[in-house]
């Protein structure tokens, strides 16, 4: 089948508009007749469930969580995009366009960023009128913050916990749904397939968590809500219960795949340490804002400082290498994340790394205390202050402003930030890649949709910070509410769905049977024994860096791993009643599929673009070097093993940015 | 350090449920709770026996999620964090530690130690929302001006990740912080003022309906609290009230 984006036609700041103005509607009367299913109530799912069901239509939103609160898309922290120039520092939604375009290494769709760039400033007007308590000047105005890879400041946020805040607008939206009785939740509920009648998504098999009861639901079309696949390196910054199951069952059963090497792997992390970590901590990029980063200048330090003979305050200013603003003057500690990433790895590659497993480097705040103290004192018309009480008045910002951040450093790590630098870590935070969808949203499934971060589309080869909420509800809110009107407009006349063909039959059946199989294996290792493994393969070949000969063996091992998996698994207990081993052997079982497409995608894009570090492709002074011939998505089709699938690509063509070598120098 | 624990294990809501002991050795300090649980669990399943069953995701204090009741205390004996964020370095070596769920009439155990809490869910959808369709089509995010102060109050109080630690430790199993807390976040801001009254009498209604117990200013709750909602929340919540009903 040949990739067909619908891009619209018309100039790019108009296709949105015509587009909306030329798409098929349901007549309000007959959204009633319609159902839809949305699978995971984070940002994405939440909004667009929500917005459905204003709308008039059924929907049943399933979460695997107890409540659609829980979501992981209440762990962000930093901020939302939003292109409204309240700043008054010369932002446009062109420059969000360009920005993110940019960001993402020229590897994303032109059509699709503008149209989230364009809806972007609507977002924080809905969010306001929700009641989601941004922060805001003295004036009762709102606040912006900067964040990587721009630069305006155009970051709204809700102090470090604005996923949570905008996830809570978006389940508060959703409550009032479900109080309507136009939103059916299933709380505790997994999606283990999709069904397909007639070639078009009808229904989803889902698994009840706590009964073990398998389910059969119908409707008129699926949207696929669930998230990143991060959870494949295993230690990853995303929930424990994130996975790719419903992204993976929607591509066994005909949708591409896009982009799966496409991973951000995070600048800000608390480093790991020990092999008990079950996750990794995210520090929110805005800390960059504020924090200056850092490693000794002499290897000498180094050792001293891991032996504990030397603390890193007692280092001077020259004898520390501030390498990012080093290396990227104009952009300093706020490069994008991938490059802020790499060059860590860089530096503790080299041996500067500065804790005990060598793979840390410091995050330091005290420029920033004493450059807010002095000007606190000013303000507070404290003549001659005191080095110590310049101190504490920029500690005082410093804590309005990340004081959670800090406080949640300390507890992880047991030492005080205030008083010694942070120490932070690449960790695996987000992954553009995902199911390939058109301009609509739509999957190579007709009536299967995939929006957020399940979906590929609008953050190319690296997403830069503060862009994941504002594409999360841009689509839910805004962006799918029209497109699945314009598919389902065809379906008025339909009727409800029957869980009874022939289809529902066998999609249950086959459910069915793995978790039967998992059950009946009675096998030698645990489900956690091989996730840790897959993780240390992607981890250690598929990670920051990627080469030919390290993404072969990584298929070899992954192809291996998964088949000792099936026949070596161990899972205890029953099907009938809350397992959570259970459930995750089904989410590891895909893991070990996709993990292996993973690698053969790096494997296949021989170029450096963005997340995707290939070392055979760089420049002389080690920045990621893109080759023209790789400008296209790579859409994977399904056809049993891994190995088998095939590439389709869909060529990007730039007609309102130039394509240029992306420097931040 | 090795550890005794004593766990709650119960099949399942009908299940009478008992304490059971285990051993764990050679815990780290810098482990947290959940990953010393882990230890525990990866234990048991190589053993062949049923691993204990808790709540937990995103492991990082946001989503509300756990819910351990350790050693007579919500999520510990820590100050401002959940289970997840607590660290074993809070132990010592030889200590016997008690895990037990949540309890109160209102949260019923599923198995072990993991509890519904769905009846926080029914309390929000009777009011904790407000009445603004998502079209987009609303005022200018700056129309209204918002004192930084209340914005400030309102994201304190919006700050719950309603995990339920202040009914596990109320003596009352009373929920009024935590409805307390969106009723505030609502109440001082512009945009929630229209359907206020509706919103405190129906929640607080919903609220005696789930079983919740009441009030009596015992302030364990706040103590407990993992984000530190503060009591002025239950207190501007009967404030809510009595203006509702003159």
């Amino acid at each position: 089948m040949a990739l067909d984006s619908k891009i619209p036609k018309g100039p790019i700041k108009d296709k949105w508009t015509d587009y909306k103005n030329h798409i098929n509607l349901v007549n309000p009367a007959n959204k009633r007749h319609i159902d839809v299913i949305v699978v995971g109530t984070g940002l994405a799912g939440g909004s667009a469930s929500a917005t459905l069901a204003e709308l008039g239509y059924n929907v049943k939103a399933f979460a695997y969580q107890d409540s659609p609160r829980r979501a992981h898309s209440i762990a962000a922290q930093g901020g939302i995009n939003a292109a409204k120039n309240y700043q008054g520092d010369g932002d446009s939604t062109y420059r969000l366009f360009y920005d993110t375009v940019k960001g993402g290494d020229y590897r994303s769709r032109e059509a699709n960023v503008y149209r989230l760039a364009e809806v972007s400033a609507n977002i924080i007007d809905q969010c306001v009128a929700q009641g989601v308590p941004f922060a805001r000047d003295y004036g009762g105005l709102l606040d912006n913050r900067s964040f990587g890879g721009v630069l305006v400041s155009r970051t709204f946020y809700a102090k470090g916990q604005t996923g949570q805040q905008l996830l809570l607008g978006a389940y508060s939206a959703m409550n009032r749904q479900i109080a309507r009785g136009k939103i059916e939740m299933f709380n505790r509920h997994e999606m283990l397939d999709v069904v397909v009648v007639d070639g078009k998504a009808r229904g989803i098999i889902a698994r009840n968590l706590v009964t073990g009861e398998i389910e059969r639901h119908s409707a008129h079309a699926v949207v696929i809500a669930s998230g990143g696949y991060g959870n494949v390196y295993f230690l990853s910054t995303n929930a424990m219960g994130s996975n790719v199951t419903a992204g993976w069952k929607v591509h066994k059963k005909g949708a591409y795949f896009a982009n799966p090497c496409y991973t951000q792997i995070h600048p800000t992390c608390i480093p790991r340490s020990g092999d008990y970590q079950s996750k990794l901590t995210l520090m929110s990029e805005s800390l960059r804002n504020d924090g200056r980063i850092w490693v000794p200048k002499n290897l000498d330090d180094v050792k001293a400082i891991r032996e504990g003979s030397k603390k890193p305050t007692e280092l001077t200013e020259d004898q520390r290498d501030y390498y990012l603003e080093r290396r990227y003057p104009a952009f300093g500690n706020l490069v994008p994340r991938d490059v802020a990433s790499r060059a860590a790895k860089e530096r503790c590659d080299a041996g500067y790394g500065v804790n005990a497993t060598g793979e840390a480097v410091y995050l330091d705040f005290v420029a920033s205390f004493e450059r807010y103290g002095k000007e606190q004192a000013k303000i507070q018309n404290i003549s001659n202050p005191s080095e110590a009480k310049i101190k504490e008045l920029g500690q005082e910002i410093v804590k309005a402003k990340y004081g959670n951040l800090f406080q949640m450093y300390e507890k992880i790590v047991d030492e005080n930030p205030y008083e010694t630098p942070m120490m932070i870590y690449p960790a695996v935070h987000y992954t553009m890649g995902g199911v390939w969808v058109d301009y609509n949203l739509m999957t190579t499934i007709p009536g299967c949709y995939a929006i957020g971060e399940a979906n590929f589309s609008d953050h190319g080869a690296n997403r830069l910070g503060a862009s994941a909420l504002m594409q999360g509800l841009a689509d839910g809110y805004f962006v799918l509410p029209y497109t699945i009107g314009d598919y389902l407009a065809d379906d008025i006349r339909t009727g409800k769905i029957s869980t009874e063909s022939s289809e529902f039959e066998a999609a249950e059946k086959e459910v069915t049977e793995r978790i039967e199989f998992f059950i009946n294996n009675e096998g030698t290792h645990s489900v956690d024994y091989y996730h840790k493994k897959l993780g240390k393969i992607m981890w250690d070949k598929c990670g920051m860096s990627r080469n030919a000969e390290g993404l072969e063996i990584a298929i070899e091992e992954i192809s291996a791993l998964r088949k000792d998996f099936w026949q070596n698994v161990n899972v205890p207990g029953t099907s009938t009643e809350y397992n959570e081993q259970l459930a995750k052997a089904g989410r590891v079982a895909d893991f070990l599929e996709l993990g292996e497409l993973f690698a053969k995608d790096a494997l296949v894009r021989e170029e450096s673009a963005g997340g995707h570090f290939r070392e055979e492709h760089q420049t002389e002074d080690g920045e990621a070097k893109r080759i023209k011939e790789f400008q296209f998505v790579s859409a994977w089709e399904y056809k049993g093993e891994p190995k088998d699938a095939v590439l389709h690509k869909e060529e990007l063509a730039y007609e309102n940015i130039e394509v240029k070598e992306r420097s931040y120098k | 350090m090795n550890l005794t624990l004593k766990i709650w294990r119960q099949v399942d809501a009908k299940d009478k449920g008992k304490m059971v002991d285990y051993k764990v050795t050679e815990i780290s300090g810098s482990m947290s709770f959940l990953e010393m649980m882990d230890v525990l669990n990866e234990q048991l399943v190589n053993a062949g026996e049923q691993p204990v069953a808790f709540d937990h995701d995103c492991r990082e204090g946001i989503c509300g999620m756990c819910s351990m009741y350790i050693n007579g205390e919500a999520h510990g004996p820590d100050r401002g964090v959940t289970t997840c964020q607590l660290h074993m370095r809070m132990f010592k070596d030889g200590d016997t530690i008690t895990i037990e769920p949540w309890r109160a009439g209102a949260f019923p155990v599923v198995k072990d130690l993991v509890v519904d809490r769905s009846a926080f869910d029914r309390i929000q959808h009777a009011g904790g929302y407000i009445s603004v369709n998502t079209s987009g089509n609303t005022q200018d995010a700056n129309a209204i001006p918002i004192s930084k102060q209340a914005a400030d109050t309102a994201m304190d109080a919006a700050t719950c990740i309603g995990c339920g630690a202040c009914v596990a430790t109320c003596k009352n199993s009373s929920a009024m912080l935590f409805v307390g807390a969106k009723v505030s976040q609502y109440a001082l801001l512009p945009q929630g003022q229209v359907e206020a009254a509706d919103r405190v009498r129906n929640m607080v209604a919903q609220m005696d309906l789930e079983g919740f117990g009441n009030c009596t200013n015992t302030g364990a709750c706040e103590v407990e609290c993992p984000k530190g909602i503060s009591l002025d929340n239950i207190a501007r919540m009967n404030r809510e009230l009595m203006k509702a009903s003159i």
